[in-house]
């Protein structure tokens, strides 16, 4: 460890309104993990791009084994040997793993020789662990195989810096395992990895020097062998550590008619087909879907909301048959939907917060039978709703695409919990939240329960899922596979069951 | 079955910012006319032309006289329906390219009714005819929502096709059936009865269409910026994931302003037919659904801003008649300058939409 691979000095980076980072200085040395912590919105992946050339930096300086550097590109990145992996991935689908690979050398002659470069593919996958069959169709690989694609293609243009943004969101647990061996496996080979990530357990578990970035700002870094998760939450946070959730009552004994049932329904509609599903929720119960994301857990979602129809078997709200209910009606009856990503699937960015309120339920808004809206009421009824969640109400004026991930998400949360809805449908509703949003959103949840509502808690978080639920269904490829209560099982178990092994 | 409703940008990969005042935005398009204007001198001159003789040719025919100002407006009415017809449909993402093709049927329809209830009086003729006028439009451009809701087919596709498809179809009617026996060198369906001839603003060739364009606007504009189906249609645009989930009814919406964009479409076919022919010939529109869909985008789509780039567009059309005869240049030279203007736009835009 005498020069740093890559060296950042004072970089300084503002967005309109934000200063993304603030004077920052990071080093990663060869052969070492490097994780670069912190809650979304810190500045981790906005320093990383600025690195990699993704955006300009205002300010600041760019060394590469001691040597001053200027990189205004991606391009002049890749020449001073770094790579990234980013969040979402960059395949060509219909192309084969080797042509994407190809795709991405610099030196291509050209006439190619496939068989070298598909030599060069085995060779490098079997040394790290990225085994991966070059003739394969991009399209057809799964979220991990994809990002041993991207990581092969870092490695064959001859990269020695790897950033990994955000890498394990898209694994299952078992496939997280398998990344961090080959950090392991390249860290020995003297690379420098930059793992970009907001989850602790991951860090302590991988990291030979841990980064926290906090609001723009380096808090510190501190070497991975003396870290704790109360330490680095410190770093994060500044002193709020998220507490443990609290002991729950048990649900309701008296086990009245379910509030929501599906009766050896499937799905149609494109995609993956949901096939013979027998689901009964109570009111006042929290049933955790665990599964690997794309095995039915939107279809699930949707099926119940009345997007998706249900080609056989049947689907009961509150006792009436609602197998063929719209979507409208089916809100109408009670029942509320806490998706992922709200600005893509809750409210319209270009509204303001009183309009995207409103159009959740404009029917009850309308007045003379719908050539106006009552405004007064809107407001209202969305500062009522944001009280309801001990909130404090924002600028109804405001448009919704100005908020944060994590205030639109408690907008999205407000608006649907705020009608003390008997029905929650939630997919996903903490994927990509930092910590303390998480907790809120999962503590608004469990409130929801207590009020009395039957909470379809979809998650692929098997801490959360065995957190928050009163009992555990498992679903993989458009089935159940599994059900138990969560004191009588273990995130091991689940987690074999969702991935299909024995 | 996320990614089902095909044609609409991802959310999330569109900028968002806040609109600037229609003032603003009024003064910032002009700017860019002015741009395609300083291009289109360019070509004057290098065709040996004077620019400036040019321009205030088209100033002084059209604006600097009565029946000038009068002859923009005979232009401005259908373009205004027409930007309409574009614009409405615009406002939950479909791209309507075809209300030159909604116009010739409303034109159709509109003399089918005029032709066969020819001995009706004119106050039930005359609604009749533009209530036909509407329908015809409407059913046109309603089967391409009903394919684009549906799945089936891009409604880019289905409404340019039908574009052609109106078009031969009127021309079969007036060069077959429908030729007026009496005037056998043209390519024409009798005249229209007295009955079915919209009346006229004093001796002017403007008729009473104006003040149904005027009404239209102001009723589309309320119903965008007051009503709950305003409110619906905005959601649906700006998100149409989420309008989806939060139980809009997008296929209705989709349909219904298809349907009614192309009814406005008719409408003004039935004003070309019944207000200034008189009868039904294939020249019966001078492109103004082609225009109008550069009206609507100059207009961002906005129907407060559609009568004054409708009135923008006219003044141009109208010069170029004159051009042809002051200057020898041929009409197709003022259609260079739209054509420029709409590539300056969609520059514009492009632009807009990569540094907001």
């Amino acid at each position: 460890m005498s020069e740093p691979l890559l060296s950042l000095r004072h970089v300084t980076k503002r967005f309109p309104g934000v200063l993304a980072n603030d004077r920052v200085d990071f080093d990663a040395f060869g052969a070492e993990v490097h994780a670069l912590l912190g809650e979304n919105g810190a500045g981790k992946s906005t320093l990383m791009k600025l690195a990699y050339g993704y955006y300009p930096m205002d300010q600041g300086e760019i060394w590469m084994d001691g040597a001053q550097v200027q990189i205004h590109s991606p391009a002049d990145a890749r020449r001073f040997g770094m790579g990234m992996v980013f969040q979402g991935f960059t395949l060509i689908p219909a192309f084969s793993v080797a042509e994407n690979i190809a795709l991405y050398l610099t030196a291509l002659p050209a006439i190619p020789d496939a068989r070298a470069i598909a030599e060069e593919i085995d060779a490098q996958g079997r040394r790290f662990g990225l085994v991966v069959s070059p003739q394969r169709v991009a399209g057809t690989l799964a979220a991990g195989e994809q990002q041993k694609v991207e990581i092969l293609k870092l490695l064959m243009a001859g990269a020695r810096v790897l950033i990994f943004d955000e890498p394990t969101s898209v694994l299952p647990p078992h496939e997280i395992q398998h990344l961090f061996e080959v950090f392991a496996r390249l860290k020995e080979a003297g690379f420098a990895i930059i793992f970009i990530t907001h989850k602790l357990r991951e860090v302590l578990e991988c990291a030979d020097r841990i980064t926290v970035m906090r609001r723009g700002t380096v808090t510190g870094t501190i070497a991975g062998a003396g870290a704790t998760e109360d330490l680095l939450l410190q770093m994060m946070f500044g002193g709020a550590v998220a507490e443990e959730h609290a002991a729950r009552p048990p649900v309701a004994a008296d086990q009245q008619a379910p509030v929501l049932s599906l009766e050896n329904a499937s799905s149609g509609g494109f995609g993956l087909r949901l096939k013979d599903i027998d689901l009964e929720l109570q009111a006042g119960e929290i049933v955790g879907v665990a599964g690997v994301s794309g095995n039915g857990q939107r279809e699930l979602g949707d099926l119940v909301l009345g997007l998706l129809p249900c080609v056989s078997g049947r689907k009961k709200l509150f006792g009436a048959d609602a197998t063929h209910w719209g979507v409208a009606r089916v809100r109408q009856a009670g029942v509320a939907f806490v998706p992922e990503n709200p600005i893509y699937m809750a409210v319209a960015p270009g509204m303001t917060l009183a309009e995207n309120f409103a159009v959740a339920s404009p029917r009850s808004y309308q007045t003379a039978g719908g050539l106006g809206i009552d405004w007064g009421r809107v407001r209202t009824d969305m500062s009522s709703a944001y009280r309801a969640l001990a909130l404090e109400p924002p600028d109804a004026n405001m448009r919704a695409g100005t908020l944060s991930g994590g205030n639109l998400q408690r907008f999205s949360l407000a608006r649907e919990l705020g009608r003390s809805p008997r029905v929650v449908v939630a997919v996903y509703p903490t994927r990509g939240l930092e910590s303390r949003t998480t907790a809120h959103a999962q503590g608004l949840l469990l409130s929801a329960r207590a009020a009395g509502a039957a909470v379809l808690l979809i998650s692929q978080d098997l801490n959360e899922v065995f957190s928050l639920s009163d009992r555990i269904v498992v679903l993989r490829s458009g089935r159940f596979v599994g059900e138990a209560r969560p004191d009588q099982t273990t995130p091991l178990e689940v987690g074999r069951l969702m991935t299909g092994g024995d | 079955m996320a990614h089902s409703i095909a044609g609409f940008g991802h959310p999330l990969e569109v900028r968002y910012r806040r609109l600037p005042g229609a003032a603003r935005e009024t003064l910032r398009w002009l700017g860019w006319i002015g741009l395609a204007l300083a291009l289109y001198t360019l070509l004057l001159l290098v065709y040996g032309r004077d620019p400036l003789l040019a321009y205030s040719d088209i100033l002084s025919s059209t604006l600097g006289s009565t029946f000038g100002i009068s002859e923009v407006l005979v232009k401005m009415v259908p373009l205004v329906l027409c930007g309409l017809a574009v614009a409405i449909p615009a406002r939950v993402g479909l791209v309507n390219v075809g209300g030159e093709g909604q116009l010739f049927i409303g034109a159709l329809t509109a003399t089918w009714g005029a032709l066969t209830f020819a001995s009706l009086p004119a106050w039930t003729l005359l609604p009749l005819v533009a209530v036909l006028g509407f329908l015809g439009g409407a059913a046109w451009a309603g089967v391409c929502g009903i394919l684009r809701a549906r799945n089936w087919l891009n409604e880019v596709f289905s409404t340019m096709l039908f574009n052609y498809l109106a078009i031969l179809v009127v021309s079969y009617l007036v060069f077959g059936p429908w030729r007026d026996p009496t005037s056998a060198n043209y390519p024409q369906s009798r005249l229209f009865p007295a009955a079915a001839w919209l009346p006229t603003l004093g001796d002017t060739r403007v008729t009473v269409l104006l003040f149904v364009a005027i009404i239209g606007v102001a009723l589309l504009s309320f119903v965008l910026s007051s009503t709950r189906w305003g409110l619906e249609i905005r959601a649906l645009g700006g998100n149409p994931e989420a309008a989806r989930r939060n139980g809009i009814a997008i296929t209705r919406y989709l349909i219904v302003l298809m349907i009614v964009g192309g009814g406005l479409a008719g409408l003004a076919g039935m004003g070309e037919v019944a207000g200034l022919h008189h009868r039904l010939n294939p020249a019966v529109s001078s492109s103004y659904g082609y225009t109008g869909f550069l009206v609507s985008w100059l207009a961002g789509h906005r129907p407060v801003l559609i009568p004054v780039m409708a009135f923008v567009l006219a003044v141009l059309a109208s010069g170029g008649d004159i051009l042809q005869i002051t200057q020898g240049l041929p009409y197709a030279a003022v259609t260079v300058l739209m054509a420029l203007i709409l590539f300056v736009v969609l520059a514009a835009r492009a632009r807009g939409a990569r540094t907001a």
